[in-house]
């Protein structure tokens, strides 16, 4: 398993580089095909609104209602349907890459199964959205449809009678069948919707819209290939003629031409196993457990920076309970925290600077101590040799432990974003090195999320906790790429030591054990 | 000069983008079925007989159920499978033994099949049976039916309508 990601991993980073390059981090696609999902989820329900006030719903005027809709007002409704369903295959696009990403990236396993399992029935959603809409044109592919859908049920163990007969001839054919469609037609996305929500919970600022320049584009996209290419119907459907050849939508229809081989029950197995298998993916294999963040409260002054921080919504501030002067304290949901520690660096009360107590943040990772990390920093630079004195802040998932090739120090710990900038500025203005590194991962690629971000914002100084502007900028370098792109981050810190060679030498001073 | 190439590059992404959304929204085309064949569809649906003859009740018998649930005869719940056959010009086409529905198999037994012919005129020979018996056949039905290609042509079973029909 951990091979197939990181093939998949290498196959994204190949790609994120282009992207990366034409679009910028920011507004990529592929680092937000999430958000991606939702803007196009929005087209559809947009333009299916308008739709729906020139469609008839009984089924012998369904396909007059549509030919209108197409032909006779083609300028408005006619690019409405072909908007509709370009969007509706184009949230099928980003859905499959979104789930080959996020599973590349392994953000599935451990405490972030439930956006995983509840992306699942998502999948069944967007399906039956999209296979019911095409019902409602009752054109040829309609007719196909009906008759292959109610087919493949009928090979269920459910109906008494066949419920493929409701469409058996021009006879049979009824309008019941019909309405019941439009009506899974409109409340499967409203219920499509409630699991879109669902979905994000546990996420803190889920990102749901793209970009403007991202929306934008893929808008203007979408509307070009609508005129150029508009959506049309394939013929009034005929109960009496055999749909022989059809333009199937292989978006959402791929499966049906599978049933011209295997029965209908062996492809109930394979898409309900498929589902199945792929709701046990978090715990295959379970992820090894790492000790939620712990509070301490005698360090804690209840200022909800990391409430704030938080990208899990793992902690929430509640009334005080230890009587101190404060009025609230922040709690910790340990089945909701990730171990990121994106909360202890954005505590003010972790800094390196203390000396007169022990270095205990208000928040901390059981397992990587604040302390221990200055400790840390303190052995790397006693490390240093001849050559440039850059300390390397790296996460675990970022690829720059080949740094210490080039001379570099590198300090791993779960994301960059863990590390309060007031380590920064006590790794400079000791004296500990010449220029700091933040090496992590590009936007949408932080393992954790949200890690890049506070971390440029607090750097910038428009988030707490700020870096201090005695911190010589052109000191500090931030490398923030896609995983796997060793090569490239090789290359930006090879630039940075360059650059800081050209600055004057800092003599190390008070670099001591106790500075 | 590099702002150019980005855009340029944008612009070539987004068009592959819309071609990849288009081409695969319609092509390739789909070839469901041959459109110099016609098409069969067999359908029905029907309660066979219970396995155990049902037996009629005296009234005294009658009389001495619970008042909710008194009736006339009583029957085990389980029906008899349903056997279907057909012919086309003197060849069996299919034959199919269909179980009753249902958890305790005291529903409908149904049949449904979907088959292609060479168009032109074919001798159809159907039959049923739903009873006990173990010879013989309940409903037998023969006509020379034209077939066309591309058309359908349904085979439905409705004792109350006279039998089989094709239609």
């Amino acid at each position: 398993m951990a091979f197939l990601k990181r093939i998949i991993r290498l196959l994204f980073a190949r790609a994120e580089t282009v992207f990366d390059w034409s679009f910028g981090q920011r507004n990529s696609p592929l680092a937000n095909l999430g958000a991606l999902g939702w803007y196009f989820f929005w087209i559809v329900a947009a333009t299916g609104i308008y739709l729906y006030l020139f469609f008839d719903t009984g089924i012998t005027d369904a396909y007059t209602s549509v030919e209108y809709i197409t032909h006779d007002q083609w300028y408005a409704a006619g690019v409405m349907r072909s908007l509709h369903r370009y969007a509706s295959d184009a949230l099928v696009i980003v859905m499959f890459l979104h789930i080959l990403r996020e599973f590349s990236l392994d953000r599935l396993r451990g405490r972030r199964f439930f956006a995983w399992i509840t992306g699942v029935p998502l999948i069944w959603f967007v399906y039956m959205c999209g296979i019911t809409g095409y019902w409602l044109v009752w054109d040829k592919l309609a007719q196909y449809i009906a008759i292959a859908t109610t087919e493949w049920f009928d090979t269920l163990p459910f109906f008494g009678e066949p419920i493929a007969n409701n469409f058996l001839n021009s006879t049979t054919l009824g309008g019941r069948f019909f309405t019941l469609m439009v009506f899974m037609h409109i409340f499967a996305p409203l219920f499509m919707l409630f699991l879109m929500w669902l979905h994000i919970q546990r996420h803190a600022r889920a990102r749901v819209n793209p970009p403007r320049p991202l929306a934008l584009g893929t808008a203007i996209s979408l509307l070009v290939l609508s005129l150029v290419y508009p959506a049309v119907s394939q013929g009034p459907a005929d109960l009496d003629v055999v749909p022989a050849a059809l333009n199937l939508d292989w978006y959402y229809l791929a499966a049906y031409p599978i049933l011209d081989f295997i029965p209908g029950g062996q492809l109930w197995l394979i898409l309900v196993g498929g589902s199945i298998f792929l709701s046990l993916l978090p715990w295959i294999p379970p992820k090894k457990s790492t000790p939620p963040a712990v509070v301490n409260l005698d360090n804690c002054n209840g200022c909800a920076r990391c409430a704030e921080d938080c990208p899990f919504s793992a902690i929430t501030m509640e009334p005080r309970s230890d009587g101190a002067a404060y009025d609230t304290e922040a709690v910790v949901n340990e089945s909701h925290c990730m171990s990121c520690g994106l909360c202890v660096g954005a505590c003010p009360t972790a800094t390196p600077f203390r000396r007169a107590t022990a270095i205990v943040a208000g928040i901390e990772l059981p397992d990587q101590p604040m302390s221990e990390l200055r400790e840390r920093t303190l052995e790397a630079s006693a490390r240093f040799g001849d050559g440039s004195r850059v300390l390397v802040y790296t996460c675990n998932t970022a690829n720059a432990a080949a740094l210490s090739d080039m001379g570099a120090q590198v300090i791993s710990m779960p994301c960059v974003a863990m590390l309060p900038p007031a380590f920064i500025d006590f790794a400079l203005s000791r004296g500990l090195a010449d220029g700091v590194m933040l090496a992590g991962c590009a936007q949408g690629d932080c393992f954790y999320r949200l890690g890049d971000s506070w971390t440029k914002q607090r750097v910038a100084g428009e988030r707490d906790p700020y870096l201090r502007k005695r911190v010589q900028r052109e000191r500090l370098s931030l490398s923030w790429l896609p995983q796997g792109s060793a090569r490239r981050r090789k290359q930006e810190f090879a630039e940075f030591a360059a650059s800081l060679s050209k600055l004057p030498p800092r003599p190390p001073k008070r670099g001591s054990r106790n500075a | 000069m590099r702002n150019v190439a980005r855009a340029a590059l944008q612009i070539a992404l987004y068009a592959g983008f819309a071609y990849v959304v288009g081409y695969l929204s319609f092509w390739p085309r789909y070839h469901y079925a041959s459109p110099d064949m016609a098409v069969v569809k067999v359908s029905l649906s029907h309660a066979t007989n219970h396995v155990e003859p049902c037996i009629k009740l005296t009234p005294q018998q009658i009389a001495e159920l619970a008042p909710n649930m008194r009736r006339s005869v009583l029957c085990e719940r389980q029906r008899l499978p349903l056997i279907f056959e057909l012919d086309v010009d003197g060849n069996t086409a299919l034959r199919i033994e269909a179980l009753p529905s249902g958890l305790w198999g005291d529903g409908l037994s149904s049949v449904y099949e979907r088959f292609d012919l060479p168009p032109g005129e074919h001798r159809i020979n159907t039959r049923i049976r739903y009873t006990a018996r173990t010879d013989g056949w309940d409903y037998v039905y023969e006509e020379d039916v034209t077939f066309a290609a591309g058309r359908y042509r349904t085979i439905t079973f409705k004792p109350e309508k006279g039998g089989f029909s094709i239609r």
